[in-house]
Protein backbone atom coordinates (compact mmCIF):
# COMPACT_ATOMS: atom_id res chain seq x y z
CA UNK A 1 0.00 0.00 0.00
CA UNK A 2 0.91 3.83 -0.77
CA UNK A 3 2.05 5.51 2.63
CA UNK A 4 3.88 8.66 0.83
CA UNK A 5 3.62 10.89 -2.50
CA UNK A 6 6.30 10.61 -5.22
CA UNK A 7 7.64 13.86 -4.06
CA UNK A 8 8.13 12.53 -0.36
CA UNK A 9 9.71 9.19 -1.73
CA UNK A 10 11.83 11.49 -4.20
CA UNK A 11 10.55 9.13 -6.96
CA UNK A 12 11.52 9.96 -10.23
CA UNK A 13 8.29 10.18 -11.67
CA UNK A 14 7.89 13.56 -9.02
CA UNK A 15 9.21 15.45 -11.79
CA UNK A 16 6.85 16.16 -14.57
CA UNK A 17 9.38 16.26 -17.14
CA UNK A 18 10.00 12.90 -16.55
CA UNK A 19 6.35 11.34 -16.67
CA UNK A 20 5.93 13.65 -20.44
CA UNK A 21 9.54 12.11 -21.19
CA UNK A 22 7.53 8.87 -20.35
CA UNK A 23 4.34 9.57 -22.41
CA UNK A 24 6.14 10.57 -25.22
CA UNK A 25 8.63 8.15 -25.95
CA UNK A 26 8.63 4.42 -26.43
CA UNK A 27 5.27 3.03 -28.01
CA UNK A 28 4.03 6.74 -29.45
CA UNK A 29 8.07 7.55 -30.32
CA UNK A 30 8.55 4.17 -32.46
CA UNK A 31 5.26 4.75 -34.30
CA UNK A 32 3.89 1.47 -32.46
CA UNK A 33 0.82 3.41 -31.32
CA UNK A 34 -0.47 6.89 -32.73
CA UNK A 35 -0.02 9.84 -30.81
CA UNK A 36 -2.78 11.65 -29.17
CA UNK A 37 -2.08 14.52 -31.85
CA UNK A 38 -1.77 12.17 -34.94
CA UNK A 39 -5.04 10.83 -33.49
CA UNK A 40 -7.64 14.03 -33.40
CA UNK A 41 -5.57 15.27 -36.27
CA UNK A 42 -7.40 12.26 -38.63
CA UNK A 43 -11.12 13.78 -37.81
CA UNK A 44 -9.54 17.57 -38.07
CA UNK A 45 -10.11 18.02 -34.35
CA UNK A 46 -6.30 19.51 -33.63
CA UNK A 47 -5.96 21.64 -32.46
CA UNK A 48 -8.25 21.54 -29.84
CA UNK A 49 -9.84 24.95 -28.93
CA UNK A 50 -11.04 26.30 -25.76
CA UNK A 51 -14.62 27.63 -25.86
CA UNK A 52 -16.39 30.16 -23.50
CA UNK A 53 -15.46 29.64 -19.59
CA UNK A 54 -18.28 27.65 -18.06
CA UNK A 55 -16.48 25.95 -15.22
CA UNK A 56 -13.97 27.31 -13.02
CA UNK A 57 -11.89 24.91 -11.17
CA UNK A 58 -10.06 25.55 -8.14
CA UNK A 59 -7.34 23.48 -6.89
CA UNK A 60 -7.01 24.87 -2.88
CA UNK A 61 -3.86 22.58 -2.18
CA UNK A 62 -2.28 18.73 -2.40
CA UNK A 63 -2.86 18.39 1.20
CA UNK A 64 -4.58 15.14 2.03
CA UNK A 65 -5.41 12.95 4.65
CA UNK A 66 -5.28 9.81 2.13
CA UNK A 67 -2.61 8.88 -0.47
CA UNK A 68 -5.15 7.04 -2.86
CA UNK A 69 -2.86 4.82 -5.22
CA UNK A 70 -4.15 6.21 -8.04
CA UNK A 71 -4.38 9.59 -7.11
CA UNK A 72 -3.16 12.20 -9.76
CA UNK A 73 -2.55 15.03 -7.99
CA UNK A 74 0.17 12.98 -5.93
CA UNK A 75 -1.40 14.53 -2.91
CA UNK A 76 -1.18 13.09 0.80
CA UNK A 77 -0.71 14.72 4.62
CA UNK A 78 3.40 15.13 3.22
CA UNK A 79 2.18 17.88 0.50
CA UNK A 80 2.41 21.47 2.03
CA UNK A 81 1.38 23.50 -1.22
CA UNK A 82 -1.86 24.95 -0.10
CA UNK A 83 -3.78 27.82 -1.73
CA UNK A 84 -3.15 31.42 0.42
CA UNK A 85 -5.90 33.99 1.27
CA UNK A 86 -4.19 36.52 -1.33
CA UNK A 87 -4.79 33.97 -3.75
CA UNK A 88 -8.22 33.24 -3.23
CA UNK A 89 -9.08 37.04 -3.14
CA UNK A 90 -7.71 37.14 -6.58
CA UNK A 91 -9.86 34.08 -7.38
CA UNK A 92 -13.24 35.70 -6.14
CA UNK A 93 -12.54 38.49 -8.05
CA UNK A 94 -12.63 36.30 -11.25
CA UNK A 95 -15.75 34.61 -10.08
CA UNK A 96 -17.27 37.44 -9.74
CA UNK A 97 -16.45 38.95 -13.09
CA UNK A 98 -17.36 35.68 -15.40
CA UNK A 99 -20.30 33.85 -16.21
CA UNK A 100 -18.97 30.31 -15.46
CA UNK A 101 -22.21 28.64 -13.81
CA UNK A 102 -19.69 25.92 -11.97
CA UNK A 103 -16.96 26.36 -9.26
CA UNK A 104 -15.68 23.27 -8.61
CA UNK A 105 -12.90 23.45 -5.40
CA UNK A 106 -10.48 20.61 -5.87
CA UNK A 107 -7.47 18.98 -3.92
CA UNK A 108 -5.69 17.35 -2.54
CA UNK A 109 -8.73 17.27 0.35
CA UNK A 110 -10.00 20.65 -0.26
CA UNK A 111 -11.59 21.17 3.33
CA UNK A 112 -7.80 20.73 4.96
CA UNK A 113 -7.13 24.40 3.79
CA UNK A 114 -7.28 26.56 6.59
CA UNK A 115 -9.16 29.19 4.71
CA UNK A 116 -11.71 26.73 3.27
CA UNK A 117 -14.82 27.74 4.86
CA UNK A 118 -14.13 31.44 4.88
CA UNK A 119 -13.36 31.07 0.55
CA UNK A 120 -16.64 29.37 0.47
CA UNK A 121 -19.13 31.48 2.41
CA UNK A 122 -17.35 34.55 0.14
CA UNK A 123 -18.10 32.55 -2.88
CA UNK A 124 -20.99 31.34 -2.39
CA UNK A 125 -22.45 34.82 -2.33
CA UNK A 126 -21.22 35.52 -6.07
CA UNK A 127 -24.78 33.34 -7.09
CA UNK A 128 -22.67 30.46 -8.51
CA UNK A 129 -25.18 27.91 -10.26
CA UNK A 130 -23.40 25.14 -9.32
CA UNK A 131 -21.01 25.41 -6.33
CA UNK A 132 -18.69 21.59 -6.46
CA UNK A 133 -16.92 20.35 -3.26
CA UNK A 134 -15.11 17.41 -4.30
CA UNK A 135 -14.36 15.80 -0.52
CA UNK A 136 -13.03 12.68 -0.05
CA UNK A 137 -15.53 11.58 2.35
CA UNK A 138 -13.05 10.08 5.30
CA UNK A 139 -12.60 13.94 6.20
CA UNK A 140 -15.52 14.41 7.76
CA UNK A 141 -14.10 11.56 9.93
CA UNK A 142 -10.87 12.42 10.17
CA UNK A 143 -11.02 14.91 13.12
CA UNK A 144 -13.69 16.30 14.96
CA UNK A 145 -13.29 19.79 13.68
CA UNK A 146 -14.33 18.15 10.63
CA UNK A 147 -17.53 16.62 11.64
CA UNK A 148 -19.81 19.50 11.36
CA UNK A 149 -19.12 19.98 7.12
CA UNK A 150 -21.92 18.14 6.56
CA UNK A 151 -23.72 21.11 7.72
CA UNK A 152 -21.70 23.70 6.64
CA UNK A 153 -22.03 22.32 3.41
CA UNK A 154 -25.84 22.16 3.19
CA UNK A 155 -25.94 26.04 4.83
CA UNK A 156 -24.03 27.20 1.71
CA UNK A 157 -26.01 24.64 -0.67
CA UNK A 158 -22.66 22.88 -1.87
CA UNK A 159 -23.19 19.98 -4.35
CA UNK A 160 -21.12 17.26 -3.10
CA UNK A 161 -19.47 15.15 -5.03
CA UNK A 162 -17.11 12.34 -3.53
CA UNK A 163 -14.75 9.78 -4.65
CA UNK A 164 -16.13 6.11 -3.95
CA UNK A 165 -13.98 3.17 -5.62
CA UNK A 166 -16.32 0.18 -4.92
CA UNK A 167 -19.24 -0.88 -2.87
CA UNK A 168 -17.29 -3.13 -1.06
CA UNK A 169 -14.55 -2.64 1.75
CA UNK A 170 -12.19 -4.49 -0.12
CA UNK A 171 -11.48 -3.16 -3.29
CA UNK A 172 -11.99 0.30 -1.77
CA UNK A 173 -9.35 -0.05 0.98
CA UNK A 174 -6.92 -1.06 -1.55
CA UNK A 175 -7.28 1.89 -3.71
CA UNK A 176 -7.33 3.98 -0.82
CA UNK A 177 -6.06 2.78 2.01
CA UNK A 178 -7.02 0.76 5.33
CA UNK A 179 -10.26 1.82 6.77
CA UNK A 180 -11.69 4.55 4.30
CA UNK A 181 -14.41 2.04 3.31
CA UNK A 182 -15.96 1.91 6.85
CA UNK A 183 -14.82 5.96 7.50
CA UNK A 184 -16.72 6.56 4.01
CA UNK A 185 -19.53 4.87 4.62
CA UNK A 186 -19.70 6.77 7.86
CA UNK A 187 -19.42 10.16 6.12
CA UNK A 188 -22.18 9.68 3.17
CA UNK A 189 -25.06 8.35 6.08
CA UNK A 190 -24.09 11.70 7.69
CA UNK A 191 -24.36 13.48 4.52
CA UNK A 192 -27.96 11.59 4.35
CA UNK A 193 -29.06 12.48 7.35
CA UNK A 194 -28.80 16.29 6.81
CA UNK A 195 -30.50 15.27 3.72
CA UNK A 196 -27.85 15.32 0.70
CA UNK A 197 -28.54 12.33 -1.62
CA UNK A 198 -32.17 11.78 -1.05
CA UNK A 199 -34.23 11.06 -4.12
CA UNK A 200 -36.39 14.18 -3.71
CA UNK A 201 -33.68 17.24 -2.44
CA UNK A 202 -31.62 19.75 -4.01
CA UNK A 203 -28.97 18.90 -2.26
CA UNK A 204 -26.72 17.02 -4.43
CA UNK A 205 -24.75 14.16 -3.80
CA UNK A 206 -22.50 12.66 -6.55
CA UNK A 207 -19.95 9.80 -6.19
CA UNK A 208 -16.85 9.10 -8.64
CA UNK A 209 -15.90 5.95 -9.36
CA UNK A 210 -12.39 5.72 -10.51
CA UNK A 211 -11.44 1.55 -11.40
CA UNK A 212 -8.94 0.23 -8.90
CA UNK A 213 -6.47 -0.52 -11.11
CA UNK A 214 -5.53 -0.64 -14.65
CA UNK A 215 -8.80 -1.13 -16.51
CA UNK A 216 -11.46 1.09 -18.15
CA UNK A 217 -14.52 2.31 -15.94
CA UNK A 218 -17.51 0.06 -17.16
CA UNK A 219 -20.68 1.69 -18.34
CA UNK A 220 -21.67 4.64 -16.12
CA UNK A 221 -25.04 3.66 -16.17
CA UNK A 222 -24.88 -0.28 -15.18
CA UNK A 223 -22.14 0.83 -12.69
CA UNK A 224 -24.89 3.50 -11.14
CA UNK A 225 -27.09 0.84 -11.11
CA UNK A 226 -25.16 -1.55 -8.72
CA UNK A 227 -23.54 0.96 -6.91
CA UNK A 228 -26.97 2.27 -5.86
CA UNK A 229 -28.33 -1.51 -5.24
CA UNK A 230 -25.68 -2.08 -3.17
CA UNK A 231 -25.15 1.09 -0.69
CA UNK A 232 -28.85 0.71 -0.42
CA UNK A 233 -29.02 -2.69 0.34
CA UNK A 234 -26.06 -3.08 2.90
CA UNK A 235 -25.93 0.52 4.77
CA UNK A 236 -29.45 2.05 3.54
CA UNK A 237 -27.72 5.07 1.56
CA UNK A 238 -28.53 7.16 -1.17
CA UNK A 239 -26.86 9.50 -3.81
CA UNK A 240 -27.96 10.93 -6.97
CA UNK A 241 -25.71 10.05 -9.59
CA UNK A 242 -21.97 8.22 -10.54
CA UNK A 243 -19.28 9.58 -12.29
CA UNK A 244 -17.21 6.50 -13.98
CA UNK A 245 -13.92 8.65 -14.46
CA UNK A 246 -10.91 6.75 -16.28
CA UNK A 247 -7.84 7.13 -14.51
CA UNK A 248 -5.29 8.85 -16.77
CA UNK A 249 -1.86 7.23 -16.89
CA UNK A 250 0.10 10.07 -14.90
CA UNK A 251 1.55 10.92 -11.33
CA UNK A 252 1.05 8.05 -8.61
CA UNK A 253 -1.45 6.21 -11.50
CA UNK A 254 1.53 5.87 -13.85
CA UNK A 255 3.81 5.00 -11.34
CA UNK A 256 1.25 2.14 -10.04
CA UNK A 257 0.89 1.06 -14.00
CA UNK A 258 4.98 0.85 -14.46
CA UNK A 259 5.76 -1.20 -11.41
CA UNK A 260 2.73 -3.39 -12.16
CA UNK A 261 3.98 -3.68 -15.95
CA UNK A 262 0.82 -2.51 -17.08
CA UNK A 263 1.66 0.54 -18.64
CA UNK A 264 2.03 -0.83 -22.14
CA UNK A 265 -1.55 -2.45 -22.31
CA UNK A 266 -3.24 0.39 -20.99
CA UNK A 267 -1.96 3.42 -23.13
CA UNK A 268 -3.44 0.13 -25.40
CA UNK A 269 -6.75 -0.20 -24.26
CA UNK A 270 -6.73 3.65 -23.86
CA UNK A 271 -5.93 4.12 -27.78
CA UNK A 272 -8.07 1.28 -29.00
CA UNK A 273 -11.11 2.65 -27.04
CA UNK A 274 -9.87 5.90 -28.46
CA UNK A 275 -13.25 7.74 -29.21
CA UNK A 276 -13.40 10.30 -32.06
CA UNK A 277 -17.14 12.01 -30.88
CA UNK A 278 -15.57 12.38 -27.17
CA UNK A 279 -12.93 14.93 -28.20
CA UNK A 280 -15.17 17.83 -29.11
CA UNK A 281 -16.63 17.12 -25.21
CA UNK A 282 -13.16 16.94 -23.74
CA UNK A 283 -13.56 19.06 -20.08
CA UNK A 284 -10.58 21.34 -20.60
CA UNK A 285 -12.58 22.84 -23.49
CA UNK A 286 -14.98 24.90 -21.66
CA UNK A 287 -12.83 24.73 -18.26
CA UNK A 288 -10.04 26.66 -16.49
CA UNK A 289 -8.28 25.08 -13.82
CA UNK A 290 -6.14 27.08 -11.21
CA UNK A 291 -3.16 25.59 -9.24
CA UNK A 292 -2.85 26.67 -5.29
CA UNK A 293 0.01 29.18 -6.22
CA UNK A 294 -2.86 30.82 -9.02
CA UNK A 295 -1.50 29.68 -12.04
CA UNK A 296 -3.76 29.01 -14.88
CA UNK A 297 -4.00 25.49 -16.53
CA UNK A 298 -6.54 23.82 -19.16
CA UNK A 299 -7.33 21.12 -17.05
CA UNK A 300 -6.53 19.72 -13.42
CA UNK A 301 -4.05 16.80 -15.37
CA UNK A 302 -2.28 19.30 -16.99
CA UNK A 303 -1.74 21.29 -13.88
CA UNK A 304 -0.21 18.26 -12.32
CA UNK A 305 1.96 17.78 -15.73
CA UNK A 306 2.70 21.31 -15.44
CA UNK A 307 2.09 22.21 -18.63
CA UNK A 308 0.63 26.02 -18.03
CA UNK A 309 -2.28 27.34 -20.88
CA UNK A 310 -1.18 28.54 -23.88
CA UNK A 311 -1.89 32.21 -23.18
CA UNK A 312 -0.42 35.46 -22.25
CA UNK A 313 -2.52 35.73 -19.16
CA UNK A 314 -1.20 32.75 -16.93
CA UNK A 315 -1.93 33.40 -13.74
CA UNK A 316 -5.31 34.21 -11.84
CA UNK A 317 -3.91 37.72 -11.40
CA UNK A 318 -4.02 38.56 -15.03
CA UNK A 319 -6.55 36.68 -16.05
CA UNK A 320 -8.44 37.92 -19.80
CA UNK A 321 -11.41 36.11 -20.95
CA UNK A 322 -10.12 37.76 -24.32
CA UNK A 323 -6.68 36.35 -23.94
CA UNK A 324 -7.83 32.87 -22.87
CA UNK A 325 -10.90 32.21 -24.80
CA UNK A 326 -10.15 30.21 -28.37
CA UNK A 327 -6.32 29.62 -26.69
CA UNK A 328 -4.89 26.26 -27.96
CA UNK A 329 -5.25 23.29 -25.43
CA UNK A 330 -1.92 21.89 -24.60
CA UNK A 331 -2.46 17.48 -24.98
CA UNK A 332 -0.69 15.25 -24.19
CA UNK A 333 -0.68 11.26 -24.86
CA UNK A 334 -2.78 11.29 -21.28
CA UNK A 335 -5.44 12.79 -23.15
CA UNK A 336 -6.06 9.70 -23.99
CA UNK A 337 -7.70 9.24 -21.07
CA UNK A 338 -10.16 11.72 -22.20
CA UNK A 339 -11.33 10.18 -25.14
CA UNK A 340 -11.78 6.58 -24.14
CA UNK A 341 -14.86 4.93 -24.64
CA UNK A 342 -17.68 7.17 -23.28
CA UNK A 343 -15.02 9.96 -22.64
CA UNK A 344 -14.17 10.82 -19.53
CA UNK A 345 -14.56 14.18 -17.25
CA UNK A 346 -14.96 15.37 -13.42
CA UNK A 347 -18.36 15.06 -14.32
CA UNK A 348 -18.58 11.39 -15.52
CA UNK A 349 -18.79 10.66 -19.33
CA UNK A 350 -19.05 12.78 -21.99
CA UNK A 351 -20.50 11.11 -25.12
CA UNK B 1 10.24 -19.69 -35.59
CA UNK B 2 7.18 -18.84 -33.62
CA UNK B 3 8.44 -20.45 -29.64
CA UNK B 4 4.73 -20.64 -27.93
CA UNK B 5 1.39 -21.37 -29.61
CA UNK B 6 -0.58 -18.63 -27.44
CA UNK B 7 0.86 -15.09 -27.98
CA UNK B 8 -1.31 -12.45 -25.52
CA UNK B 9 -0.52 -10.20 -27.91
CA UNK B 10 -2.72 -12.09 -30.74
CA UNK B 11 -5.97 -11.03 -28.95
CA UNK B 12 -5.81 -7.53 -30.19
CA UNK B 13 -5.48 -9.11 -33.82
CA UNK B 14 -8.92 -10.98 -33.50
CA UNK B 15 -11.07 -8.65 -35.31
CA UNK B 16 -8.36 -9.74 -38.54
CA UNK B 17 -10.13 -12.83 -38.84
CA UNK B 18 -12.42 -10.97 -41.00
CA UNK B 19 -9.69 -10.04 -43.76
CA UNK B 20 -9.60 -13.92 -45.14
CA UNK B 21 -13.80 -13.94 -44.77
CA UNK B 22 -15.49 -9.91 -44.92
CA UNK B 23 -19.38 -11.59 -44.94
CA UNK B 24 -18.75 -14.23 -42.09
CA UNK B 25 -15.98 -12.28 -39.70
CA UNK B 26 -19.07 -9.25 -39.76
CA UNK B 27 -21.60 -12.03 -39.36
CA UNK B 28 -19.84 -13.59 -36.56
CA UNK B 29 -19.02 -9.87 -34.95
CA UNK B 30 -22.61 -8.82 -35.33
CA UNK B 31 -23.75 -11.79 -33.68
CA UNK B 32 -21.06 -11.71 -31.08
CA UNK B 33 -22.40 -7.93 -29.98
CA UNK B 34 -25.80 -8.65 -30.13
CA UNK B 35 -25.38 -11.95 -27.75
CA UNK B 36 -23.27 -9.94 -25.13
CA UNK B 37 -26.06 -6.48 -25.08
CA UNK B 38 -28.75 -6.32 -22.19
CA UNK B 39 -31.67 -8.82 -22.76
CA UNK B 40 -33.22 -11.25 -20.81
CA UNK B 41 -29.97 -11.45 -18.79
CA UNK B 42 -27.95 -8.13 -17.83
CA UNK B 43 -24.52 -7.79 -19.64
CA UNK B 44 -22.96 -8.25 -15.75
CA UNK B 45 -24.37 -11.52 -15.61
CA UNK B 46 -23.91 -12.34 -19.51
CA UNK B 47 -19.90 -11.32 -18.68
CA UNK B 48 -19.70 -13.80 -15.69
CA UNK B 49 -21.46 -16.88 -17.70
CA UNK B 50 -18.47 -16.24 -20.38
CA UNK B 51 -15.83 -16.27 -17.70
CA UNK B 52 -16.87 -19.32 -16.33
CA UNK B 53 -17.16 -20.75 -20.05
CA UNK B 54 -13.75 -19.92 -21.22
CA UNK B 55 -12.79 -21.74 -18.48
CA UNK B 56 -13.93 -24.48 -19.16
CA UNK B 57 -13.03 -24.23 -22.86
CA UNK B 58 -9.60 -23.41 -21.54
CA UNK B 59 -9.11 -20.80 -23.83
CA UNK B 60 -6.29 -18.34 -22.43
CA UNK B 61 -7.30 -15.49 -25.15
CA UNK B 62 -11.40 -15.41 -23.66
CA UNK B 63 -9.75 -15.83 -19.85
CA UNK B 64 -8.07 -12.62 -20.44
CA UNK B 65 -10.57 -10.14 -22.23
CA UNK B 66 -13.58 -11.63 -19.51
CA UNK B 67 -11.41 -11.30 -16.35
CA UNK B 68 -10.24 -7.72 -17.41
CA UNK B 69 -14.36 -7.15 -18.85
CA UNK B 70 -15.59 -8.47 -15.00
CA UNK B 71 -12.90 -5.61 -13.45
CA UNK B 72 -14.18 -2.94 -15.98
CA UNK B 73 -18.08 -4.01 -14.80
CA UNK B 74 -17.33 -3.94 -11.00
CA UNK B 75 -17.72 -7.89 -10.54
CA UNK B 76 -15.73 -8.81 -7.23
CA UNK B 77 -13.16 -11.28 -7.69
CA UNK B 78 -15.67 -13.57 -5.39
CA UNK B 79 -18.04 -13.33 -8.19
CA UNK B 80 -15.62 -14.34 -10.49
CA UNK B 81 -14.10 -17.32 -8.63
CA UNK B 82 -18.12 -18.56 -8.42
CA UNK B 83 -18.74 -18.16 -11.42
CA UNK B 84 -16.01 -20.22 -12.15
CA UNK B 85 -16.80 -23.25 -10.02
CA UNK B 86 -19.79 -23.12 -11.44
CA UNK B 87 -17.95 -23.77 -15.02
CA UNK B 88 -15.75 -26.61 -12.74
CA UNK B 89 -19.01 -28.58 -11.35
CA UNK B 90 -20.75 -28.63 -14.66
CA UNK B 91 -17.20 -30.10 -15.74
CA UNK B 92 -16.66 -32.65 -13.31
CA UNK B 93 -20.30 -33.66 -13.29
CA UNK B 94 -20.30 -34.31 -16.87
CA UNK B 95 -17.29 -36.28 -16.74
CA UNK B 96 -18.55 -38.41 -13.98
CA UNK B 97 -22.30 -38.62 -15.18
CA UNK B 98 -20.18 -40.43 -18.26
CA UNK B 99 -19.67 -43.32 -15.53
CA UNK B 100 -23.03 -44.72 -15.59
CA UNK B 101 -22.53 -45.17 -19.79
CA UNK B 102 -19.40 -46.94 -18.62
CA UNK B 103 -21.20 -49.13 -15.69
CA UNK B 104 -23.68 -49.64 -17.82
CA UNK B 105 -21.38 -50.89 -20.43
CA UNK B 106 -18.97 -53.09 -17.92
CA UNK B 107 -22.94 -54.86 -16.50
CA UNK B 108 -23.62 -55.64 -20.04
CA UNK B 109 -20.47 -56.88 -21.08
CA UNK B 110 -19.77 -58.15 -17.57
CA UNK B 111 -20.63 -61.90 -16.68
S1 LIG C 1 -7.28 10.71 -4.79
FE1 LIG C 1 -8.23 12.36 -3.61
S2 LIG C 1 -8.44 11.52 -1.55
FE2 LIG C 1 -6.96 10.25 -2.63
S3 LIG C 1 -4.96 11.12 -2.13
FE3 LIG C 1 -5.64 12.05 -4.05
S4 LIG C 1 -6.65 13.92 -3.43
FE4 LIG C 1 -6.52 12.64 -1.60
S1 LIG D 1 -6.15 15.64 -20.13
FE1 LIG D 1 -6.78 17.75 -19.94
S2 LIG D 1 -6.04 18.70 -21.82
FE2 LIG D 1 -6.06 16.52 -22.18
S3 LIG D 1 -8.08 16.13 -23.10
FE3 LIG D 1 -8.24 15.77 -20.90
S4 LIG D 1 -9.00 17.68 -20.10
FE4 LIG D 1 -8.17 18.11 -22.14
Amino acid sequence: MVTKSLHKRESDLANSNRQLEILSNGIFQDGELPTFKNKISESNQFPLKAKKLEILQINVGYMCNQVCEHCHVDAGPDRKEIMTRDTMQQCLAVIKKTEAHTLDLTGGAPEMNPDFRWFVEEAAKAGIKDFIVRSNLTIIRANKKYYDLPEFFKKHNIHVVSSMPHWTRGKTDKQRGDGVFDKSIKALQELNAVGYGMPESNLRLDLVYNPSGAFLPGDQASMEKDFKKALKADFDIEFHNLFAITNLPISRFLDYLIASENYEDYMYSLVEAYNPTAVAKVMCTNTLSISWDGCLFDCDFNQMLELPVNSKAKHISEYNEALLEGRNIVISQHCYGCTAGAGSSCQGVVA
Amino acid sequence: MQKTYYDPADLKKFGKISEWNQELGDAFFEYYGKVFEDGALTAREKSLIALAVSHTEQCPYCIDAYTKDGLQRGITKEEMMEALHVGAAIKSGATLVHGVQMMNKVNKLDM
